[in-house]
């Protein structure tokens, strides 16, 4: 039971008060290059989703069982190309196996690799001490805080495109300001998840 | 000759300012800049980061087949990050802990592995110092503006030091994230403004044209315009 809600209280955490995106500044590129249409955002986001949980599957153990506490300076090194790897695997696999997913996300995987949400979460899980189970959630729900962070700006953009914008704000500016109002609404659930 | 490695090293401090011109490494730019002596460990980071791997790069050339260069260009980035973060660890613990995962995730900061595939691997080893050094600088400059923004606004101190805070209320939203977004995006229009002014380009979109992963994202963007809403 009190497993249970260490798990829940995990997932909201990252989902909500830590997010991603709008509270760790990881992902920020995809987060405003990509979210032009929330069709590519959701497909974006399921993408990084995928990647996050099965680099923490694989990072874990390899630093739990094999860097530490010898090796631990080589975490970064590490894990940069183990998440490289494993990038390209889920490429293979998914371009031989599963057709239909590879047609969907396989244009956004490589781009993965150098995104630094996910080689930010397999790292903070380490750094929060969690342990195996609590990692894989926790790389769950920042994948789904990147997706819900996405959908709605997506939304938000194609407001503020529609939008009569002063000159100066125009372009890059405006969309950062939006993503600033964004961000302050997510500053109402401090406290949630505890 | 020497015009031309002058211009290597002023090319990155503003005309293509990594920050507010190219728009790259915005993770760390938005992340760490609470305080501006933040933004100066930072910078000073990802700038001997920087100058070490272009000259790795430089040399390496023309060994790096082509097919497996991104991956060759993460791997040495990857060991002179290592190297920085041990020596952080080691001689500045509280810049360290100001930076957190944010020092290792230099790894990934676009700005390097962008003159890495654009400058180091197509010049040779002193126009890459250069190059490095000036975008360093530019990166280093504008986080510590930044960092100060922040800093006065939200704290009322700068590098510590009272300034404003004993009669103006600090507001705490400038060093929470949505301050972050505010004033990085007040930056951008106000380099926009500048740069208008001298009839220079304006920054409308994130720096697609200058970013490390452009030829892969091809396919995404021209996805982007294409598709019609469902």
């Amino acid at each position: 039971m009190n497993n249970t809600t260490t798990i829940v209280s995990i997932l909201l955490a990252a989902i909500l008060t830590d997010n991603m995106v709008l509270s760790k500044f990881l992902g920020i590129c995809p987060f405003l290059g990509v979210s032009k249409k929330p069709g590519t955002a959701f497909s974006m986001s399921i993408a990084v989703t995928l990647v996050m949980v099965v680099s923490t599957a694989v990072t874990y153990p390899i630093y739990t069982y094999l860097l530490y506490p010898k090796f631990a300076y080589l975490q970064t090194i590490v894990f940069i190309l183990v998440i490289a790897a494993i990038v390209q695997l889920i490429e293979i696999v998914l371009k031989r196996f599963i057709k239909p997913v590879y047609n969907a996300l396989g244009i956004y995987l490589p781009l993965i690799t150098t995104n630094c949400a996910v080689l930010g979460v397999t790292m903070l899980n380490i750094t929060d001490g969690l342990s195996f189970v609590q990692s894989l959630f926790n790389a769950l729900g920042a994948g789904l805080g990147f997706m819900l962070a996405m959908l709605l700006f997506a939304g938000v953009r194609s407001k503020v495109e529609a939008a009569d914008v002063p000159e100066f704000l125009k372009g890059l500016p405006i969309t950062l300001i939006a993503a600033a109002i964004v961000s302050l609404s997510f500053l109402g659930f401090a406290g949630i998840g505890g | 000759m020497k015009g031309q490695n002058i211009k290597y090293f002023t090319n990155g401090l503003i005309k293509e300012n990594p920050v507010l011109r190219l728009v790259l490494g915005t993770c760390p730019t938005l992340a760490v800049t609470t305080a501006a002596i933040n933004g100066i460990g930072m910078g000073v980071s990802a700038t001997i980061v920087l100058v070490c791997s272009n000259i790795v790069i430089s040399l390496l050339r023309n060994v790096i087949p082509d097919k497996v260069r991104i991956p060759a260009f993460i791997t040495v980035i990857a060991g002179f990050v290592s190297v920085v973060q041990m020596l952080v660890k080691a001689f500045l613990p509280s810049i360290d802990v100001a930076l957190g995962i944010y020092l290792p995730l230099i790894v990934v900061n676009c700005i390097i592995l962008a003159r890495a595939e654009m400058f180091a691997s197509k010049n040779s080893v002193l126009p890459s110092i250069l190059d490095g050094l000036g975008m360093g600088i530019g990166f280093t400059a504008v986080l510590t503006l930044m960092g100060a923004i922040r800093e006065i606004c939200g704290a009322g101190t700068l590098f510590g030091l009272t300034v404003t805070a004993e009669f103006i209320d600090p507001m705490i939203v400038f060093l929470l994230p949505p301050g972050g977004f505010f004033v990085f995006g007040v930056l951008v229009a106000a380099s926009n403004a500048i740069a208008k002014k001298n009839g220079k380009e304006i920054v409308e979109h994130l720096g697609c044209e200058n970013c490390p992963s452009r030829s892969m994202c091809k396919s995404v963007s021209a996805d982007e315009e294409v598709t019609v809403d469902e």
